[in-house]
C-alpha cells in the first residue's frame, strides 16, 4: 500500500514538474528574451489557458502527501518552514503578475507585473531544484546536538543557510553549494523546457532564437548534470547502491539521458512538439532517478541517532490508505478526461488566444 | 510557546478570513452564472448571455484570488500545525486530498474552457462548462465542510496508543450529523453574498442611469436569489446547525448565547448585552424571556445549561469574541431577510426599479453579507476552542514543535503585507470591471 501511494505521489509530482515547469520556463524566457510586446504576447498566449490547471497538480500532490504520508508532511513542512512560505509568496506574485498585467494599460504597471512574473518564475525554478537537493542530502532529524536529540525523532528545523555553505556541516542550511547546484540545474532545465513549449505552441518570431537558446543551454545542462553526478558521493557515499541492487531502476537514468541527448537535435526537428517531448523526458527521468537513488528513504537523516524517514515509517494507517485507492481511481480517470478535453480544445498553435485581455 | 501559539492562531485566522472572502462569492456566483446561461439557452435573449459572461469576469478575478490565497491554507497545516497534521492527517487528509483531486481539477480546467472557449464550443457546451465550474466549486465547499465537521464532531476514528487518529469508517465522514446542516447553511450563506453582490451592482447601474437593461436583470435576479437564500440560511439550515451545537457542544452554545447561569423555567433570548467574563454576567442586557428555550427545544420552559455547569478549562477561549460573532451573524441575517422581503414586494408590484431608497440600501448592503459569513465562520471556529478536534485534541497540542515564534511572526507580517496589496489590487480591478459593465454585442 505504501509503495502504491509513493508511486502515485511521485507520478503526480513529476506531472506537476513537467506541466508547471513549462510555465516557469516561459516566465524565465519572458524575463530574459522577450524584447517586444509581440514576444511577450506569444509567451503568455502559450501558457494562458493552462497554467492555472497546471498549478492544481501542486495542490493535489500536497493533498495526497498529507493524506498518505502525514508524518512526512508534518515533519518536512515544519522543518522547511521558511523556504515553503517563501515559495508560497512567489507563487502568489507570479499568479497575480500573469492575471493582472493585461488589465490596465500603463507602461509602469506592465513593467512591474512583467518583472514579478519573470523573477518569481526564476526563483521558483531555483527553489524547486534546491528542495530536491535538500531531500537527497538529508536533514538533521531530531535536531541532534552533541549526540542528543532536542526534538522528537522525526522533527527538525532548517535555517535558509549557514555560514559554511557546506552540505556536510553539522548545522545544515537549506541552501549550500550542493543544493544550489541542483537549483541551477532546475533553472537551466526549466528554461529549456519552457522554450520548447513556446516553440511547440506558437508561431512567434521568437522561435528561431529559442531553438538556438535550447541548443546552447543544452551543453550547460549536460555539463551541470555531469558535475552533479561527480559530486553526488559527497552527500551519498554509495550513490548507485540502489541501481546496483535493482537493475530495473536503470530505466530512469536511461530516460533522463534519452531526453538530454534528444534536446541537442531541437534545431533540426521538423515537428515542433518533439523538443518538448524530450525536455519532459529529461525532467521526468531526472526527478525519478533522484528519488529512486534514495528509495525507500524519503528524507534521510544526517545523524546516526535518529532513523531515516522511509515510506514505511511515515505512512498513514492501512485502512485509510486502502479505502483511498477507490476514490483516487475514480478521480484519476476524471482528471485524465478533463485534461484531454482541455488540451483538445486548445490544441495547435495559440497565437490568437489573447490571454489577459478582458 | 504562548507567543508562538498566538501567532500561529493569528496567522491562520488572518489568512483564512481573507481567503474566504473569495470562495463565498464564487460558490454562490457560479450558480447564478449557470442560471444566466440557462436563461439564455431558453430565451435566446443576448442580454442573458452577456450577463453570464460579465459575471464570469468577476468570477475569474475572484477565483484567481481564491486560488492564490487558498494554497497557503493547505501549506499551513504542515508548516504551522505540524503536530495536528501528523496526528489527524490519516483522516482529514482523506477529505482534503479529495478536494484537490475532485474539485480543483474540475474547476480550473473548465473555467479556462468557459472563459476562452465560447466560440470554439457553441452555446450548449458552453453552458455545460459553466455547470461543471459550479459543480467543482460546490464540491470543494462540501469537502472543506466535511473536514471542518470532523474537527467539530469527530466520527469514524480510533485513537492509537501514540495519540494518532486512525480512520476506521470512511463513509462515516460523509454521514456525519454535523456535515449536512453545516454544508447547506454555508452554501445558502454564500448564495446570499452572491445575490447581494449581483443586486448591488444592478442597483449601482440603475442609480447611475447606465447599463439600465442589465441593471434591471441584476437587481431582479439578485433579489429573487437573495430572498430565497437568506430565508434558507435562517430556516431550516441555521436552526439545524444551532441544534447540533446545543446537543454536542453545550458549553459553546451557552457562550454563544451569553448564558452564564442556568435558568429555571426556561432561558431568555438575548437581543443586546455585553458579556462580562470577570463577573460572569451580561452587562446592559435586553432580553425576551423563554424564547430561547422554545427555539431550541420547542418547549417554553426547557432548561438550557449555562456556563456555570461546565469546567472553566473547557470554556471557549474567547467568550466575548464568540458571543459577538454569533450575534452579529444572526442580527445581519435578520436584516437581510427584511430588506430582501421589502425588495421582493416592490418587485412584485413592478415598482422596484423606481424605489430609490431600496436601491440605495441594496447597494450599501454589499459588504454586510461578507461580514455575516465571516462572523459565521468565527462562530464555528471560536466555538470549537480550546479544541482542534472537539474534546480530543487541544489547540495548544497541535502546533509545530520546531518553528519558533519569531518565524511565525515574520511570516504573519509577510502575509499581512502581501494580502493588503492583493486586496487593494482586487478592489481596483473589480471596480474597473464593474464600471465598464457588460457589453451588448450588436449583430
Amino acid at each position: 500500500m505504501e509503495l502504491f501511494w509513493y508511486i502515485v505521489l511521485m507520478t503526480m509530482l513529476a506531472v506537476y514538474v513537467i506541466l508547471d515547469g513549462y510555465d516557469f520556463g516561459a516566465g524565465i524566457i519572458h524575463l530574459f528574451f522577450a524584447k517586444t510586446e509581440k514576444d511577450k504576447k506569444a509567451i503568455t498566449n502559450a501558457i494562458g489557458p493552462f497554467w492555472d490547471a497546471n498549478e492544481v497538480w501542486l495542490i493535489a500532490s500536497g493533498g495526497v502527501l498529507f493524506f498518505a504520508f502525514p508524518t512526512l508532511y508534518a515533519s518536512s513542512f515544519s522543518g522547511f518552514y521558511l523556504p515553503l512560505i517563501i515559495i508560497l509568496w512567489l507563487l502568489i506574485f507570479r499568479a497575480i503578475g500573469l492575471e493582472l498585467r493585461g488589465q490596465i494599460h500603463n507602461k509602469m504597471w506592465e513593467i512591474i507585473w512583467d518583472k514579478a512574473f519573470g523573477v518569481a518564475s526564476l526563483l521558483l525554478a531555483l527553489f524547486f531544484g534546491v528542495a530536491l537537493g535538500n531531500v537527497v542530502r538529508g536533514v538533521n532529524l531530531g535536531n541532534v546536538v552533541n549526540g542528543v536529540s532536542t526534538q522528537e525523532a522525526h522533527y527538525f528545523f532548517l535555517p535558509l543557510w549557514n555560514p559554511t555553505f557546506s552540505p556536510q556541516a553539522e548545522q545544515l542550511g537549506i541552501i549550500d553549494w550542493f543544493t544550489l547546484l541542483l537549483g541551477v540545474i532546475g533553472v537551466v532545465a526549466l528554461t529549456i523546457h519552457g522554450a520548447n513549449w513556446i516553440i511547440f505552441k506558437t508561431n512567434s518570431d521568437l522561435n528561431p532564437k529559442l531553438r538556438k537558446v535550447v541548443f546552447n543551454l543544452n551543453f550547460v545542462l549536460l555539463a551541470l548534470v555531469i558535475i552533479s553526478l561527480l559530486v553526488w558521493h559527497v552527500i551519498e557515499p554509495k550513490p548507485f547502491h540502489n541501481f546496483v541492487e535493482n537493475p530495473l531502476l536503470w530505466i530512469f537514468p536511461l530516460i533522463t539521458f534519452t531526453g538530454l541527448f534528444g534536446l541537442f537535435k531541437v534545431k533540426s526537428f521538423k515537428k515542433d512538439g518533439l523538443g518538448f517531448l524530450f525536455s519532459s523526458l529529461f525532467l521526468f527521468g531526472g526527478l525519478t532517478s533522484t528519488v529512486a537513488s534514495i528509495f525507500p528513504k524519503v528524507l534521510p537523516s544526517t545523524n546516526t541517532i535518529n532513523p531515516d524517514l522511509t515510506i514505511y515509517n511515515v505512512a498513514a494507517d492501512e485502512y485509510g490508505l486502502s479505502v483511498g485507492v477507490y476514490w483516487f481511481a475514480i478521480a484519476a480517470v476524471l482528471v485524465v478526461v478533463y485534461f484531454t478535453i482541455q488540451y483538445k480544445v486548445f490544441k495547435g498553435k495559440m497565437d490568437n488566444v489573447g490571454y489577459g485581455e478582458h | 510557546m504562548e507567543d508562538m501559539l498566538f501567532y500561529d492562531r493569528m496567522q491562520f485566522a488572518f489568512t483564512i478570513t481573507f481567503h474566504y472572502l473569495f470562495p463565498q462569492l464564487t460558490m454562490g456566483l457560479s450558480l447564478m452564472i449557470v442560471y444566466f446561461k440557462w436563461k439564455y439557452l431558453r430565451t435566446k435573449i443576448d442580454k442573458y448571455n452577456e450577463s453570464a459572461k460579465f459575471w464570469m469576469k468577476i468570477f475569474a478575478l475572484n477565483f484567481a484570488m481564491g486560488v492564490v490565497t487558498g494554497i497557503p491554507m493547505e501549506f499551513q497545516f504542515g508548516t504551522n500545525w505540524a503536530k495536528f497534521s501528523e496526528l489527524t492527517g490519516g483522516i482529514i487528509g482523506q477529505t482534503l486530498a479529495m478536494e484537490g483531486m475532485f474539485s480543483f481539477f474540475l474547476e480550473s480546467s473548465f473555467l479556462g474552457l468557459f472563459i476562452f472557449g465560447e466560440k470554439l464550443l457553441g452555446h450548449k457546451l458552453h453552458f455545460l462548462t459553466s455547470l461543471m465550474v459550479f459543480i467543482g466549486s460546490w464540491a470543494s465547499g462540501f469537502l472543506i465542510i466535511a473536514t471542518h465537521s470532523w474537527m467539530q464532531h469527530p466520527v469514524g476514528y480510533e485513537v492509537l496508543e501514540n495519540g494518532k487518529f486512525v480512520l476506521n469508517n470512511f463513509s462515516a465522514l460523509f454521514s456525519n450529523v454535523w456535515l449536512w446542516p453545516s454544508y447547506l447553511h454555508n452554501q445558502a450563506a454564500s448564495l446570499v453574498t452572491a445575490s447581494f453582490v449581483v443586486a448591488a451592482v444592478g442597483a449601482f447601474y440603475l442609480l447611475n442611469n447606465k447599463h439600465n437593461e442589465f441593471g434591471k436583470i441584476f437587481v431582479k435576479t439578485g433579489v429573487i436569489f437573495g430572498l430565497i437564500s437568506s430565508l434558507i440560511v435562517a430556516f431550516p439550515t441555521g436552526d439545524l446547525v444551532a441544534k447540533n451545537v446545543v446537543k454536542y457542544q453545550p458549553v459553546t452554545f451557552a457562550a454563544m448565547e451569553g448564558i452564564f447561569e442556568t435558568e429555571e423555567g426556561g432561558s431568555e433570548i438575548i437581543l443586546i448585552g455585553q458579556p462580562n467574563v470577570q463577573e460572569k454576567k451580561l452587562d446592559n442586557k435586553i432580553a425576551v424571556p423563554n424564547i430561547l428555550s422554545f427555539l431550541t427545544y420547542q418547549q417554553w420552559d426547557a432548561e438550557i445549561k449555562g456556563l456555570n455547569e461546565f469546567k472553566e478549562e473547557d470554556y471557549p477561549t474567547n467568550i466575548p469574541g464568540l458571543y459577538y460573532a454569533y450575534h452579529i451573524m444572526v442580527g445581519l441575517g435578520t436584516i437581510f431577510i427584511g430588506l430582501m422581503l421589502l425588495a421582493a414586494v416592490q418587485l412584485f408590484r413592478k415598482k422596484l426599479y423606481k424605489t430609490k431608497w431600496i436601491l440605495w440600501s441594496l447597494m450599501f448592503m454589499l459588504p454586510f453579507p461578507y461580514i455575516a459569513n465571516t462572523t459565521g465562520w468565527y462562530t464555528a471556529e471560536l466555538g470549537r476552542q480550546p479544541w482542534l478536534v472537539y474534546n480530543l485534541l487541544r489547540t495548544a497540542d497541535g502546533a509545530s514543535p520546531t518553528v519558533s515564534s519569531g518565524n511565525t511572526l515574520f511570516t504573519l507580517l509577510g502575509f499581512i503585507g502581501l494580502y493588503l496589496l492583493l486586496g487593494l489590487l482586487f478592489l481596483i480591478l473589480a471596480g474597473k470591471i464593474i464600471n465598464k459593465g457588460p457589453q451588448l454585442i450588436k449583430h
